[in-house]
């Protein structure tokens, strides 16, 4: 047997969380610094492999009586989430070393110990090739995501830390409904029960059961991946939350969101996701307008960066249930820009909060003059947020775009509104906080630029976007065959091009 | 060759299998044994004897228990009244087990300044000169052991009988040590005798109902036997009004000792008044006890007649769970809030009884032996937040307001966690036992055409979580409340906590192996 490195790679940061119990007195960020980094490593050394054509695949009976396998896999769109998670955690350890402010007995011991845990837990998520797997571990992701929202952040923080964890947990029940549904219909389909994805995909689960049994896993991804009308635990709990812990729950949990949707709300059920598409697909338009207009209202820039991120996950939807495969395409490669781009902002706005001890909008002003850098990470971070060209946030919106046109353009029609308004809120941000006058608050506060370790986190960030603006081929080329599965999977064809031609 | 012939020839003397009965025989020795140390050992060296007693007889029963297995011993024993089949063998292990872990708590000594957690003297009356001067002497009841003893052997003959005047006589067995111990807190002691009284008042009523039934039933199919029950039932139909109200009265009497709805009353009472170890005890071996004798009673005896009781334990099991997740909503009693928690997870392994899934061919898991799954991830998490619960304490004992939990997470971060690991357990989140076995009830039940069932069950543990997690908020996020401490306990109370937090961890991450054995044991043999 070959070494099972997909559960390796998984059990680093778990083990790191564990070792994180000990009383480790000072050592304890180092070390918690040093497992994430060692789960860099191992993903990057998985990617080698994965590219290399390896056989990665883990597949062990685990649960017989349930039919559950412990069976890890990758594709693609899992591999780039995967080397996501392993990116951003270490950066957001860095930016967040000294989180232990708060005098309650939250030592940054724990916050380390959390975020290795739920690093760990959202890696198995993103290779889990059995549903039952996929089931815990989504819902695990939960609790450490729930005390370091309840434990670190702002003076709200239980309130939104609760709201969070009901909200998930109210998605999370309803899904178990059809969990338990696909072990019940597969003994009767099969008759021995199994929870493995490539089983499911054989099976009839068309007509009203198949729709029935979708939807309850689809109310948890659209609670997960906040959408209009579920969305309103996001705002809340990202401006209760620390910045890097909003990093990690945009950026990496609410992906499980639309990442499930491809692989699990296709994947098993292909003729039920064409019967809900229209659904989704009003939904998602109408979360890319209300989240840009509610950015626009925002007074608090953190409230602010997360109903951006609303809108963006409406494209990432769109992206999906448009089902051409260059939207699909669009949809994942936006998962991962949009990590990148949610990590910049969250942390040059953190960085900037910190200094002046509020969030404010108005609380701010004219401080490129006395910050230039900050400020200017921020511009970025923002021109990353409206999709400006070059930035990687365009390719991928511009592919969702054009897999919509071709199908209906007025649907891509309603989406570029959503492009307009972003211009108006990133660059409203920018102009309010950020130029005119300095002004006293900014003066007695913002005293200091961004410093060298504040450098070193913003960096890479900014670094992926624009890597990632200007060379896309290589990621996009991973990503291609998950949107080519998931259109067979759901047995469409793209349309065909429309060209002119002239008389002959 | 003369007169002496007239003595009838053919009575023939009862065969019992002692080696198959030996687990039990052991269990019920060993409290005779615990009795007669109290008459003849030294006040001194009791406690010691009792423990070593406790400890000897359950570990030497539960080798027993395994080399039977092993040896595939099985099959009807003592003439007919109990039936060792994979059920049993299944539950008389998790009793032993949990039994073991759960008895240990109640050799605690080193809280409260030396005391265990029963009364000085459970005759003296409270308040009374007698009280102080048998706790100035520091006398203790050492008696708890062999009662809990005989307890637990009535517990494990409980589901085993297969006629029903063997199941009363164990019923009696395992109910009367409970309301004595129920009884004897040594705080709070009109508390803790009311909740005696009440148990026993209730428990008596429900003893008559089963009673009841029982009679009902012989007039109906001429027979204690579960077996000939079964053949009347599925034979020609006559009498059937004797046999329905027999069968509902027998319910009775078995929903009572599981605490469903509406013969729950006592619960929250009891709960509360008994002494914690002695709640942490009989909130999961009584429960498990009444469980396993519930699944033997209906599907063995009234098999035939699932489609007359499938709907009317459907439509209790809602309201368990209705009332159970509501009322623990508004406790602010630890221990009632773990009562009506209680109280909602009989409704939960209700709708697996409800659905009565036979399994399929190629093995997989019954109703059977998703409930006794079940009971065992619910018996750890119990076990271990009662443990926990005797530790919370302030000058005057155990604190159970929950108000008084406050901030315990900064206090004490292990047990804290711990506690809140049980109650992510209970609330059913991934990774800890909980969930797994929630899964298999409700899978169980849809197996068993109740998906309506299932729905409901989800809903309403969505509102129970949010009890759970209610505690969880006040013990991390609340402000220290003043002058509650961590009592500094001995490794009886430590180690039973550690084994529990184990438990609930590798049966949510691993319950494979146990999952299988349970459902190659979730056949009854009639």
């Amino acid at each position: 047997m070959t070494f099972p490195w997909l559960t390796f790679l998984g059990l680093i940061p778990i083990l790191g969380a564990l070792v994180l119990c000990l009383p480790l007195k000072g050592a304890a960020r180092p070390v918690g610094w040093a497992f994430s980094l060692a789960t860099l490593a191992a993903a990057l050394g998985v990617a080698g492999l994965y590219l290399s054509g390896a056989e990665l695949d883990v597949l062990n009976r685990w649960i017989p009586a349930f039919g559950a396998y412990w069976a890890l896999g990758l594709d693609g769109m899992g591999l780039t989430m995967v080397l996501l998670t392993a990116l951003l955690t270490p950066i957001v350890l860095l930016a967040e070393w000294k989180v232990s402010a708060s005098n309650e007995g939250w030592t940054a011991r724990a916050y380390f110990g959390l975020i290795l845990a739920l690093e760990g837990l959202s890696i198995f998520t993103f290779m889990a090739d059995d549903v039952l797997l996929f089931y815990m571990m989504f819902e695990a992701t939960l609790i450490p995501m729930y005390f370091l929202i309840g434990g670190f952040g702002g003076p709200k923080r239980r309130e939104a830390a609760l709201k969070f964890l009901l909200f998930n947990l109210v998605g999370g029940f309803i899904m178990l409904v059809s969990v338990i549904g696909l072990y019940v219909w597969s003994t009767r389909f099969g008759g021995t029960p199994s929870y493995l994805l490539a089983d499911l995909a054989q099976q009839p689960f068309g007509g009203w059961l198949g729709r029935v049994l979708m939807l309850g896993f689809l109310v948890a991804f659209v609670i997960k991946a906040p959408m209009v009308p579920l969305h309103t635990w996001l705002p809340d709990a990202a401006e209760s939350a620390t910045p890097g812990s909003s990093v990690l729950m945009v950026g990496i949990l609410d992906k499980l969101g639309t990442f499930a949707m491809i692989k699990f709300c296709l994947g098993i059920f292909p003729e039920a996701s064409i019967w809900i598409a229209p659904v989704m697909i009003g939904l998602s338009l109408i979360s890319i307008i209300y989240g840009a207009a509610a950015a626009i209202a925002s007074t608090n820039l953190l409230r602010l960066i997360s109903y951006t991120s609303i809108s963006h996950f409406g494209f990432m939807v769109l992206g999906i249930y448009m089902f051409t495969s260059q939207s699909l395409t669009g949809s994942t490669f936006f998962m991962v820009n949009h990590g990148f781009s949610t990590a910049a902002l969250f942390l040059a706005v953190g960085f900037l909060i910190k200094r002046r001890g509020s969030a404010g909008v108005g609380d701010f002003g004219g401080v490129e003059k006395v910050a230039p850098i900050l400020a200017g990470s921020v511009l970025l971070a923002a021109l990353s947020a409206l999709s400006l060209p070059g930035m990687s946030t365009f390719v991928s919106e511009f592919l969702v775009l054009a897999g919509t046109w071709s199908r209906e353009p007025w649907i891509a029609a309603v989406a570029t509104l959503g492009m307009v308004l972003a211009a108006v809120y990133a660059l409203l941000m920018y102009q309010r906080t950020m130029t005119g006058p300095v002004t006293d608050q900014t003066a007695a506060h913002i005293t200091t630029d961004l410093t060298l370790v504040e450098r070193s986190v913003l960096v890479p960030v900014i670094g992926a976007m624009l890597v990632l603006g200007f060379v896309p081929g290589p990621v996009i080329s991973w990503l291609e065959p998950t949107a080519k599965a998931a259109m067979a999977r759901v047995n469409l064809t793209d349309p065909a091009p429309v060209t002119l031609e002239g008389e002959k | 060759m003369n007169g002496f012939a007239l003595l009838p020839a053919e009575i023939a003397a009862p065969t019992v299998e002692f080696r198959a009965l030996a687990p039990v025989l052991l269990v019920l020795a060993a409290a005779c044994l615990g009795i007669l140390a109290e008459a003849v050992v030294p006040r001194a060296h009791r406690f010691l004897v009792q423990v070593v007693l406790l400890v000897s007889s359950t570990v030497v029963s539960f080798g027993f228990l395994i080399a039977n297995w092993r040896k595939g011993i099985g099959g009807p024993i003592a003439m007919g009244s109990i039936m060792l089949d994979g059920p049993t063998y299944f539950i008389w292990g998790s009793l032993l087990v949990l039994g073991l872990i759960s008895l240990l708590v109640f050799a605690e000594r080193k809280l409260g300044g030396g005391a265990s957690a029963f009364a000085a003297s459970a005759a003296s009356v409270p308040g009374s000169v007698a009280e102080s001067e048998a706790s100035a002497a520091r006398l203790e009841h050492t008696e708890v052991f062999p009662l809990a003893l005989f307890a637990l052997g009535g517990m494990m003959l409980f589901p085993a009988s297969s006629d029903l005047i063997t199941m009363f006589i164990a019923l009696e067995v395992f109910s009367l040590p409970l309301y004595l111990m129920s009884g004897m807190a040594r705080r709070r002691r009109l508390l803790s005798q009311e909740a005696a009284l009440k148990y026993f008042l209730l428990g008596a009523l429900s003893s008559a109902f089963f009673l009841f039934g029982v009679a009902l039933l012989y007039a109906y199919s001429g027979s204690f036997d579960l077996s000939a029950i079964n053949a009347a039932v599925s034979g020609p139909i006559y009498g059937r009004g004797l046999m329905l109200t027999g069968m509902a009265l027998l319910g009775i009497g078995l929903l009572f000792k599981v605490g469903v709805v509406p013969f729950h009353s006592w619960t929250p009472d009891v709960y509360m008044g008994a002494p914690t170890p002695v709640t942490g005890f009989m909130a999961i071996c009584t429960k498990f006890a009444a469980v396993g004798a519930t699944l033997r009673v209906f599907y063995v005896a009234f098999g035939g007649e699932r489609w007359n009781w499938q709907p009317m334990l459907a439509v209790l099991a809602v309201a368990t769970m209705l009332l159970g997740a509501l009322l623990g909503l508004t406790q602010n009693d630890i221990k009632r809030t773990l009562a009506y928690s209680s109280i909602a997870h009989a409704g939960f392994i209700l709708t697996a009884i409800v659905g009565a899934n036979a399994g399929t061919p190629t093995g997989q898991l019954t109703s059977v032996g998703s409930a006794m799954f079940y009971l065992v991830a619910y018996g750890f998490a119990t076990i271990g937040s009662f443990a926990i619960i005797t530790l919370v304490r302030n000058a005057g004992g155990e604190v159970n307001s929950i108000s008084g939990w406050s901030g315990l997470g900064r206090k004490s971060p292990w047990l804290a966690g711990a506690f809140a690991f049980f109650m992510l357990s209970f609330a059913g989140i991934p990774l800890t036992g909980g969930f797994i076995g929630k899964w298999a009830v409700f899978a169980s039940a849809w197996r068993g055409q109740y998906a309506w069932l299932v729905l409901t069950a989800v809903l309403l543990s969505l509102v129970a979580a949010y009890f759970y997690l209610r505690i969880v908020v006040v013990m991390f996020f609340g402000d220290a409340a003043a002058g509650v401490e961590i009592g500094n306990a001995s490794a009886f109370t430590l180690v039973p906590v550690a084994i529990c937090v184990a438990g609930v961890a590798v049966l949510g991450v691993a319950p494979g192996p146990l999952l299988d054995l349970a459902s190659t044991a979730g056949t009854f043999l009639r």
